[in-house]
Order: C-alpha cells, then sequence, then structure tokens
C-alpha cells in the first residue's frame, strides 16, 4: 500500500495525544501525577488536545474532496471510519469539560468520573482507527487482532513518554509514570515482534483462488494498461526486502530499545533530558513503524497484477 | 432482482472493446466524465470502470492463454459499500447494482481498499470514487429499442463472450450459462458473494504438435540455441515476484 503521510502523521500524532489524554483521565485515580495542580494537569491536557487536533488536521489532507468530511458521520452503523469521526467529534466537548472541571473545582468525584470518561473515549478511538484498518479482508496484513492492538499500545506508550517528559520539565514526581512506560515499551515491542512473524506466515488468496485456476499455475502476461493508473499508484508499492529488515530494526530500536534504556536508569537518573530523547526517538521509531504498517501491506488487486501470492 | 455479468472466459479475445466501449459512453454518462489526466501525452493515466488482463494458465504444451475483463462485481455482501463513512456508497435494493453518489463522496479511498477486484477508482480531477454502473442510464432508458437496453459493454462485445441479466431468475440466459456451463466466482475465499460470473475455458484435445526431437536434444548448434531459446521461454515469469 501507498504509504500517505498525512494519514502516518494523523495516526501517530493522534495516537499520542489519546495516550496523554488516557494516561491524565486515569492519573486521579491511580496516582500517576501526584502533586499536579490543577493548573498544571489542565496545560497538560490541552497539550494532548493540540496533538490530537493536528493529527486530525492532518488526516484531512488525505482526502481527495475533503469539502464532503462532515458527511462522515451518517453511516456510524457499519463504518469504522465513520464511528471514529463520530467519537472524535464527541470527544472535544467531553474532553473539555472534563478539563474545565479539573482547573475550577480541581479533584472532586465529577472530576474523576469525566476523567475516566474520557480514557474510555481515547481507547475506544484508538481501537476505531485500527479497525478501519483490521476490518479490510482484502489486505491480510492488517485483517488482525494485532492492529487495533498495536494502535492503542503505542499511543499510549507515546503518550505515556510525552507525559513523562511535560513531568520532569515542571519538577513533578514521575516515578510511577515511568514504571508504566516501562511496560507499554516492553508490551508494544513485544507486540509488534509478534506481528511481524505473523505476517511472515504464508497466507491468503493466491493468483490461483483469484482467476480461479486453482489446478495449474497462472503467470500474467498483459496487464492490460499502457499507462499508470490508480491500482498501481495507490496498491502497487513495494519495498526492497533489505531495505525492510533495516526498517523494521530501526523501527524498533527507536521505538522500544533505546526507550527502554533512557527511561530504565542505565544513563543515570532519568530527567527531562533523558524523557525528551525518548520522546523524539519513540516519535520517530513509530512514524517508521507506521510507515511500514503501510508499506508492508500488501493489497488482494496486486494478484490480478502478476502477484503469485500476498 | 439481482443484475449482473456472465463473462465467458472460453470466447474472449481479448479486444478490449468492452472497456473501449464503457469509457465511450459512461464517460459523457450519470457518473462521468472518466478523466484522461493526460489524454495526448506521454502518460495518458486515467479513470476506467473495465479493465482486461491476460494470463498464461499452466505449463507448454498444456498452456493456454486466458483474457479475464474485470468490471464491478456487483457484490451481494459488498464491503465497498459497508465500510463507507458518508453513505456515497450504496447497493440498491431493487436491483442489487452497486454505485458511488458523487455529490457525497469525500474521496476517502477506504471503498477502494475494502475492494478486491480492483472495481474502483478514484478520479484524482473530481475527487471523487468512481465505478462501473451497469449502465444503469442504458438498461433503463425507455427511448432506447428494447434490446439495446444493456450495458456496453455486453452491446459491444464482437465475440459475444459478455451476458447481462437477471441472475435471480433462474430461467434467465446468464442463470442458464452459470449453471450449465460451471460458472464461478473470482476469488470467493474473501466472502464477498460477487454477483459477476466467469465461464471457464472449454476442455478441448491437446493441439497437435511436431516434436522437432533432434532441434531440441541440443545436439547441433542451432538445436543448443534453439534449446536455450525454449527453456528461457517456458521459464519466464516462473518465480517472478
Amino acid at each position: 500500500m501507498h504509504p500517505a503521510l498525512s494519514v502516518i502523521f494523523f495516526t501517530v500524532t493522534a495516537g499520542a495525544g489519546y495516550g496523554v489524554l488516557f494516561l491524565l483521565g486515569i492519573s486521579r485515580l491511580t496516582g500517576l501525577t501526584p502533586e499536579a495542580s490543577p493548573d498544571q494537569a489542565t496545560v497538560m491536557g490541552l497539550v494532548g488536545l493540540a496533538l490530537v487536533t493536528a493529527g486530525l488536521i492532518s488526516s484531512t489532507f488525505h482526502l481527495a474532496n475533503p469539502k464532503n468530511a462532515w458527511r462522515s458521520f451518517v453511516r456510524f452503523r457499519t463504518s469504522w471510519l465513520s464511528r471514529e469521526a463520530v467519537f472524535a467529534v464527541l470527544f472535544y466537548p467531553l474532553c473539555l469539560i472534563w478539563l474545565a472541571c479539573d482547573w475550577f473545582m480541581g479533584n472532586t468525584a465529577l472530576t474523576v468520573v469525566l476523567g475516566l470518561l474520557t480514557a474510555l473515549f481515547c481507547v475506544v478511538i484508538l481501537v476505531c482507527t485500527g479497525m478501519i484498518y483490521a476490518q479490510l479482508k482484502t489486505i491480510r496484513q492488517w485483517h488482525t487482532a494485532l492492529t487495533p492492538v498495536n494502535f492503542v499500545l503505542l499511543g499510549l506508550l507515546l503518550g505515556a513518554l510525552i507525559l513523562g517528559f511535560m513531568l520532569a520539565s515542571q519538577n513533578l514526581p514521575l516515578s510511577r509514570l515511568v514504571s508504566v512506560a516501562l511496560g507499554l515499551v516492553i508490551i508494544s515491542a513485544l507486540a509488534k515482534v509478534i506481528y511481524f512473524y505473523w505476517i511472515g506466515q504464508p497466507a491468503g488468496p493466491t493468483i490461483n483462488t483469484a482467476l480461479g485456476f486453482t489446478r495449474a499455475t497462472v503467470r500474467l502476461l498483459d496487464v492490460g494498461n499502457s499507462s499508470d493508473t490508480f491500482h498501481n499508484k495507490e496498491f502497487g508499492y513495494q519495498v526492497d526486502k533489505v531495505k525492510l529488515i533495516w526498517l523494521r530494526a530501526i523501527s524498533l530500536t527507536l521505538m522500544a530499545v533505546l526507550p527502554l534504556l533512557l527511561i530504565s536508569g542505565v544513563f543515570g537518573p532519568v530527567g527531562s533530558i533523558a524523557l525528551l530523547i525518548a520522546v523524539l526517538s519513540a516519535y520517530a521509531g513509530v512514524f517508521v513503524e507506521r510507515w511500514l504498517f503501510f508499506a508492508e501491506a500488501r493489497h488482494v488487486v496486486n494478484l490480478y497484477h502478476g502477484f503469485q501470492r500476498t | 432482482m439481482k443484475l449482473g455479468l456472465v463473462i465467458d472466459l472460453d470466447t474472449c479475445v481479448g479486444c478490449h472493446a468492452c472497456a473501449v466501449a464503457c469509457k465511450q459512453w459512461n464517460t459523457s454518462g450519470t457518473t462521468g466524465p472518466l478523466t484522461d489526466y493526460d489524454p495526448y501525452g506521454e502518460n495518458p493515466a486515467g479513470v476506467w470502470f473495465n479493465r482486461i488482463r491476460s494470463y498464461e494458465v499452466d505449463d507448454y504444451p498444456n498452456n493456454k492463454t486466458v483474457n479475464t475483463p474485470m468490471s464491478c462485481m456487483h457484490c451481494d455482501d459488498a464491503a465497498c459499500v459497508t465500510v463507507c463513512p458518508t453513505g456515497a456508497s450504496y447497493k440498491r435494493e431493487e436491483d442489487g447494482i452497486v454505485l458511488v453518489d458523487q455529490s457525497k463522496c469525500m474521496g476517502c479511498n477506504l471503498c477502494a481498499w475494502a475492494c478486491p477486484y480492483g472495481a474502483r477508482e478514484l478520479d484524482e480531477d473530481s475527487g471523487v470514487m468512481k465505478k462501473c454502473t451497469l449502465c444503469v442510464d442504458r438498461i433503463y432508458d425507455e427511448a432506447l429499442p428494447v434490446e439495446e437496453r444493456q450495458p456496453a459493454c455486453v452491446m459491444t462485445c464482437p465475440t459475444s463472450a459478455r451476458f447481462f441479466g437477471d441472475f435471480d431468475d433462474p430461467n434467465s440466459e446468464v442463470s442458464t450459462l452459470v449453471r450449465e456451463r460451471s460458472g464461478y466466482a473470482m476469488m470467493p475465499e474473501v466472502g464477498y458473494n460477487p454477483v459477476n460470473k466467469y465461464l471457464p475455458p472449454r476442455q478441448r484435445p491437446k493441439a497437435p504438435t511436431i516434436e522437432k526431437k533432434e532441434a531440441a536434444t541440443g545436439q547441433t548448434l542451432i538445436g543448443k540455441w534453439m534449446k536455450r531459446q525454449k527453456d528461457a521461454f517456458n521459464d519466464f515469469g516462473k518465480g517472478a515476484r
């Protein structure tokens, strides 16, 4: 699949924003951000919301006809993209009311409940984003429960690191959050390795089932088009095998290994500089991961263009 | 009613006349234009509702060229409709035709991603998704003579490899052809239940071939050269991708 930068930026950045807001949403209950004043909590929440907004704006650049984007709320019953759009829009008033409650009233029961509700919405939206891809039976590399799991885990991981950096730069205690971030780094790296292994297994339709000639070899003689097609541009993207292995290694190193070393205290006490490097490294790593998520996906229409299998 | 096409892979010669007739009719039809971005230039890329590809099935001497015209299959379980967030993609209750309401489409490409048959193409010029309409603006046009109320591709096919009709009627031409000639659906395992069916090539006795043993054994210089060419030809495409 063609890796569109607007969609990669959207899923990574908005994912990070939802991650920040999820952890802030549950922080009053779990004590992830102890001693954060209402002012500080609200500002950190607004940073998360800014990331979400930047991502959502970027997502509209992917549309060929964005003036009809407002129509994307009508098919809520069947379309995951519609569900994502509905939840993403409902999220704003909920999140702003919660942040306002936090700012004006501090740590009250209402704030805790609204925070939990916001956190729930964050996970629901991340799952919806993942399901847009996971629902497609035509792309076996996406048609797996690992896809939404991956979107949720990586969103939370980036959120935890960004929130950690914000706490550290305001000299607030962050030991609990760092423990959560450590757990997320390990689990999300593990999920990614399982995913790489899983998509390496041969499965799915072949050129034989695509054309109905299952008792003999089938080779493409003529693709039928003499110039570029929408399908070549959208689905024909292929990565070199060697480049792929390198990119997988780079992505895992940047999003998991380096942040793990930085926040586990191997290089000394975990301060704002270590966390800043961890945030930048993990963001770059997840960006490469999301690029690979698209580039490695092989649509079944390629079988008609001569691929023997997907 | 369940309208669709039957395409006979036994008689299709891969002449692309159906694709050209389709483009000619539909570019000025209800979902037109079928934009070409650089029509007289180097790379005249553009939107087509119908694409014809040719394949070689089996190995020499049992090989056969099969031409496969492919357009929208008007699937019974069309995921392109369910994934569409705007309601632009829809399947008509009355005849099962899958259409795009271009005034509602936002050009997110998700329906094209969901389609295994490559039936949907984005018009980069207008920013909306376009696809085969089964010539919905022809088949119900009462101004046309009855025999012309068929899709343009079916009308034009010089070998009569294309048939149009109602699959819900067990005695229609398309239902009969599917029943008698073992019509099948492409890539059924994706589970979309495509309505369009393909008739497999008929079994024929093997065409007689003259075995030039001397030339093929590689004894003489020309024989060695010919064997190399023959091996290269037979290996062509093997193991690619």
